[in-house]
Formats: structure tokens, sequence, C-alpha cells
């Protein structure tokens, strides 16, 4: 049932290797054009790489803290 | 009455309330015709006061324009043709009907040259928007009234800043205020409780998501969206409106991370982009204001896309829940592509229209040395992508084989998708003719390597973040508690509380009272009833004797 050729493991595995080089090559830009940084950490090597995956990671940590708190069955308020 | 024009809002809010009375055959034309004559109305405003009314002893100024009225304007009548044709198979014409004076009432505060007239379109937005809420159903009529409570407190709020205002300036003006008084505070807090601003923000993913496929594309257009209008309008510049975005930014970042329902996840977005918004509002310079009116611009259009796109799949699939869907990919490819389209778009992705709007709300922080400010916009920029650009698509049309397949919906719901997606695109690949109609002239280019190299870097590994994370963020059936725990549940729990204790309180005093009036009554009774000694019958032989002491007794008195 579940043969469409997007969801095959060698299309997955096919897909990872072109994200992963088209991130290397969004990174490797950064050596070719001249940012003009308003602050002194965003003229960085890959400023925007690092910088946004390790934000997005601090958020969905922090998200996961926040749900351990506040998270309650979707039928919390049906009672 | 003096006029030059007609005011725009009237075709939609007419044609409204005559769309339910009109031969179902009309209902079709009529509603893709009225906003497209709006349109053009709306073009035919000229700049300054078009059309006074005297009331209630005031001079009314109903329909003034100038280069923002007419942006807003605009992208509302752009929208409401938009949503009419996405909702044309819409059999609840009720909800239509409260739709288009909805978004007549949004024109007509857009256009309101004062306060009052301002107030008048303001609280006609809130009734209509309740009833196309209302019109999903009977499950939607608790998130209703808990929207309309929400909304008509803020309309308080509002007027009691406007009485306060009228009486201590004398002036019913709708212009900058310094924000330098009580009155002042109240018209921004009535402001900002439309605008989805934290606290009060629940009731955005409390109601809209309990509205019907169709009603939410409507909802999500209007009212967050004239409040924008509203904030630049009257308190460009307020330092304060910085620090209210970034916390609807993040909070609608996170809160959508930990959400399942998939209309929920686009509500806590709305959040999370009018606080990019508010933000902008708050920097205050015309590059900041100009970012700030784009991005509500380009929102607009790719917010209702990707509700749009979600409405297909409820209407399709009776489904809205993440844990629920998956894998839709396979047999609805057009509402795939265009609900990516609106993710990358709100993602601000280069060549999508969120890009061209939302880059100069950052680039004005970097301008004005807002450093903290810059790093959380951009971090933020990082984060739509996470919660809504990725989020949204992966776990609606991809993520699992759900077993669902359901077909592309009909035609007109499709053309809708399609003509939004268009627009999304259009402007992102070519931003002249929307910057173009923004207030303030344009310099600003969005297209530079840097720029587009920084931004296709931060969100790029963003993805890259969430697809190593998914773990992390795989979706559970549970919702996370928010402000509105305080009014339904801990409200909910001190009034029956109170309800308890008053019932107790009560039956107190009655008891005591009911005690207290047997007392009497037998006190009465023991002396005044048939046997008490007050009411035995004396014997005449009794009274006689009495007498004969009395008149003894006077006869002495008498001859001492």
């Amino acid at each position: 049932m579940d043969d469409h050729w997007l969801t095959r493991a060698s299309t997955i595995k096919r897909l990872w290797i072109g994200s992963v080089i088209v991130l290397a090559a969004t990174v490797l830009m950064d050596l070719a054009i001249n940012h003009h940084p308003h602050f002194g950490l965003d003229g960085t090597f890959g400023f925007g790489a690092w910088f946004g995956f390790a934000t997005c990671v601090a958020m969905i940590v922090f998200a996961k803290a926040l749900g351990a708190i506040l998270k309650r069955p979707d039928t919390y308020y049906d009672s | 009455m003096t006029a030059s024009v007609l005011p725009p809002a009237i075709v939609l809010i007419i044609g409204g309330l005559v769309l339910p009375m009109l031969p179902v055959r009309l209902r079709g034309f009529t509603i893709l015709a009225m906003p497209l004559v709006t349109l053009f109305l709306v073009w035919q405003v000229p700049d300054g006061a078009a059309l006074r009314m005297p009331f209630l002893g005031y001079e009314l100024t109903l329909v003034k324009g100038d280069a923002l009225s007419r942006l807003f304007a605009t992208v509302f009548a752009v929208m409401a043709f938009a949503g009419g044709l996405f909702a044309l198979n819409q059999n609840r014409v009720v909800e239509l009907a409260a739709a288009f004076c909805y978004a007549g009432s949004a024109i007509g505060v857009v256009f309101a040259g004062d306060l009052i007239s301002l107030f008048i379109f303001w609280e006609l937005m809130a009734i209509a928007s309740t009833l196309v809420v209302w019109s999903a159903g009977p499950s939607a009529r608790g998130p209703g009234l808990r929207y309309a409570a929400i909304h008509l407190l803020g309309g308080v709020l509002l007027m009691a800043g406007i009485a306060g205002e009228v009486a201590s300036t004398g002036s019913l003006a709708l212009g900058k205020l310094e924000l330098d008084s009580l009155s002042r505070g109240l018209i921004l807090a009535g402001f900002l409780i439309n605008a989805g601003a934290w606290p009060l923000s629940s009731w955005l993913p409390d109601a809209y998501p309990e509205s019907s496929w169709s009603g939410m594309v409507f909802l999500s257009a209007f009212t967050t969206k004239a409040a924008v209008y509203v904030l630049l309008r009257c308190f460009p510049g307020t330092e304060l409106l910085i620090y209210v975005g970034l916390f609807m930014v993040f909070y609608g970042i996170v809160y959508a991370i930990l959400e399942n329902d998939m209309r929920r996840i686009l509500a806590y977005s709305i959040v999370n982009q009018v606080g990019f918004m508010v933000t902008g509002i708050g920097i205050g310079t015309e590059l900041a204001l100009n970012g700030a009116a784009a991005h509500a611009f380009t929102h607009i259009i790719y917010k209702a896309l990707l509700l749009m796109s979600a409405g297909s799949v409820l209407y399709m699939t009776g489904k809205r829940k993440c844990t629920d869907l998956g894998g839709l990919f396979r047999t609805m490819p057009l509402t795939t592509i265009c609900g990516i389209v609106g993710a990358l778009s709100i993602s601000s992705f280069p060549l999508t229209s969120g890009f061209v709007s939302k880059s100069m709300i950052s680039d004005a922080a970097g301008i004005q040395r807002l450093e903290m400010v810059w790093y959380l916009l951009a971090a933020a920029s990082a984060g739509v992508f996470l919660h809504a650009g990725i989020k949204f698509p992966w776990f609606v049309f991809f993520q699992k084989d759900s077993g669902l397949r359901p077909a592309d919906p009909p035609w007109n719901m499709r053309a809708a998708m399609v003509l939004c997606a268009a627009l999304c695109i259009g402007i992102g690949v070519l931003p002249g003719p929307l910057y173009a109609i923004l207030p303030y002239p344009v310099t600003y280019v969005p297209y530079t390597p840097s720029h587009v190299v920084f931004y296709l870097q931060l969100l790029l590994f963003s993805g890259l973040a969430f697809f190593l994370m998914l773990d992390w963020l795989k979706r559970t059936l549970t919702i996370t508690l928010d402000v509105d725990w305080l009014y339904r549940r801990l409200g909910l729990a001190l009034a029956q509380n109170l309800n308890r204790a008053a019932e107790t309180a009560w039956n107190g005093v009655m008891g005591s009272a009911e005690r207290a009036a047997r007392g009497v009554s037998s006190g009465i009774q023991r002396y005044h009833g048939p046997d008490g000694i007050l009411a035995r019958t004396w014997p005449t032989g009794a009274m006689a004797f009495w007498m004969t002491i009395m008149l003894a007794a006077y006869l002495i008195l008498s001859y001492l």
C-alpha cells in the first residue's frame, strides 16, 4: 500500500544526502559573500546556520520543558 | 452629511445582510462581485476626509483616506474575494453573510476618520466575527461565547479610553497618540486585545479553530490585522510594543510546537506573525512601519492560503489532529503544494512574499542598533520555519501514512488556493507593486546576496534541527494549558465555590430567620393562641370585681 516513491528508504537516503550538500553549500557561500554585520556576532562565519540551528534546538527544548508542566489530555476541557 | 465618495464598507455590509435573502443561483455571483466592487471603491477614496456626518452632537468622519488606509482596505477586499471563492460551496449561508459584514466592518475600521466611527465599526466587527464562529454549529457555542466575552471586554476598555480621551482633550481625532494618560492606556489595551497580545491572546487559538472549514479563513484575516492597522495609526514608535511584540512572537512559536491540532498550530502562528508586526510598530522608524504594514498585507494572504489548505483537509477528511493525519500528499497534490507555498511564505523564504516584508522589520532593528531585538527576531524567523514552515506541511501531508486517501477539494476551493499561492510567489518575486502602495517611500532592496544567503542558512538549518529532533516533536493527544485556563477552570472553580459558599450562607441566614420567626410566632401563639392567657374568656364576675377595685381606687384618690 505504502509504495509511493517518496516514501522508499532509498529516496529518503538520497534526500538526506542532497540536503546535506545544500546545507554545506549555503554555509560555504559565506566565503564568497561580503556580509554587512550590524553588530559583532552576526559577522561570524556561517552565522545564520549555527544561530538558526542553536536557537531552534533551544526553542524545542524550552517547549518540551514547558509542555512537561502544562500539557493535558486533549479531552481536558470536555468534562 | 457631506460625501464625495461612496463608503467602501457599505457594499460588503449591506451585501452580507442581503445575501441570505437572494435566490441561490444569484448568490455565487454576488459573493464574487461584491469584493471586486469594494476594491474599486477603495481606490476611489481620495486623501483626506471624504464623508462626514453629524452624530449626537459630534461631527463624525466616516471615510478618510490615505496610503495606510488604502493598503489595508485593499488586502481586506482581496481577502473577501479569495475567501468568498473558497467558501462558494459552504452551504451555511449565515456564515458567508456574517463573513461579508465582518470584512466590510474591517474596511470601515481602516477608513474611520475619528475615534467614534472607529469604535462603531470595531464593535460591528466583533459581532459579525462571533457569528462566523457560531455558524460552525453547536460545538462552537462555548468557544464563540468566550470569544465574544473577551472582545466585548476589549470594546469596553476601548470605549472607556475614547470617553476619557474626548473628556480630557475634547478631540475625536484618530492620529498618533503619546502613551501618557490612563485613557490612552485603555485605548491601547483595547487595541492589543484584538491584536491577540498576551495575556488576553488565548481567545484566538480557543475560538478560531472551532469555526467551520471556511470560517477560519475569514477570521484569520480581519480582527488581528485591523488591530495592527490602528496600532500603526495611533501608537507608532511606542517602545512598549517592542516587548509586547517579541513576547507574542515566542509565545506563538512555543505553543505551536506543542500543539497537535493543525488549525490551532496555525492559530498560534497568527499570534506569532502579528508579534513581528507589533515589534515593527514599536521600533517606529519609517522602514519598520513600512515593514509592519507590508507584513500585514503579505501575512493575510499566506495565512489565508495555509488555512485554505488546512480547511481543504478538514473538508475532505473531517479530521484536524496531526495524530490522525499524514501521507495526504499522495491524493491531495494541489492542496499539498499550495500548503507548502503558504508555509514557505510564512517562513520568509526567498522568492516568497514573507521574505520581502518581514526582512524590513529585522533590518529596521539592525539600523536602529537594537541589538537584542535584532537577534531575537533572527531566532524567531528560524522558529517560524520550525513551527509552521515545516511542522504544518510535514505532519499534515507527509509524516506517516494515515491510510486516508482523500481527493483534492472542489474546483472553487482549488481556485482560491491557486490564487493565493500565485499572489504569495508573485509578491515575493516582484515586490515593486506592494512597495509602491506602502505608507512611506521605499528604498529598501530585499534581494541582496548577503540577505538571501543569511535567510537560507537560518531557515535550512532550522529545518535540520526539526528533522534531527523529530522524536522530541512527535505529536501527542494533548493540549497545552494557556491563560484561558484561568477563566475556563480556575474562574469556573472559584465561581462554583463562591456559589456553594453563598448557598451555605444563604441557607444559614434563611434557617436562623425561620427559627426566629417561628420563635416569635410561637410566643404570640402562647399568649394569644386559643389557649393563651390573653385569649381566655373572662367571667363577668372577674370584670365586675376589677371594676369595683378601680372605682374604689378612684374614690380614695379623689379624697386624698
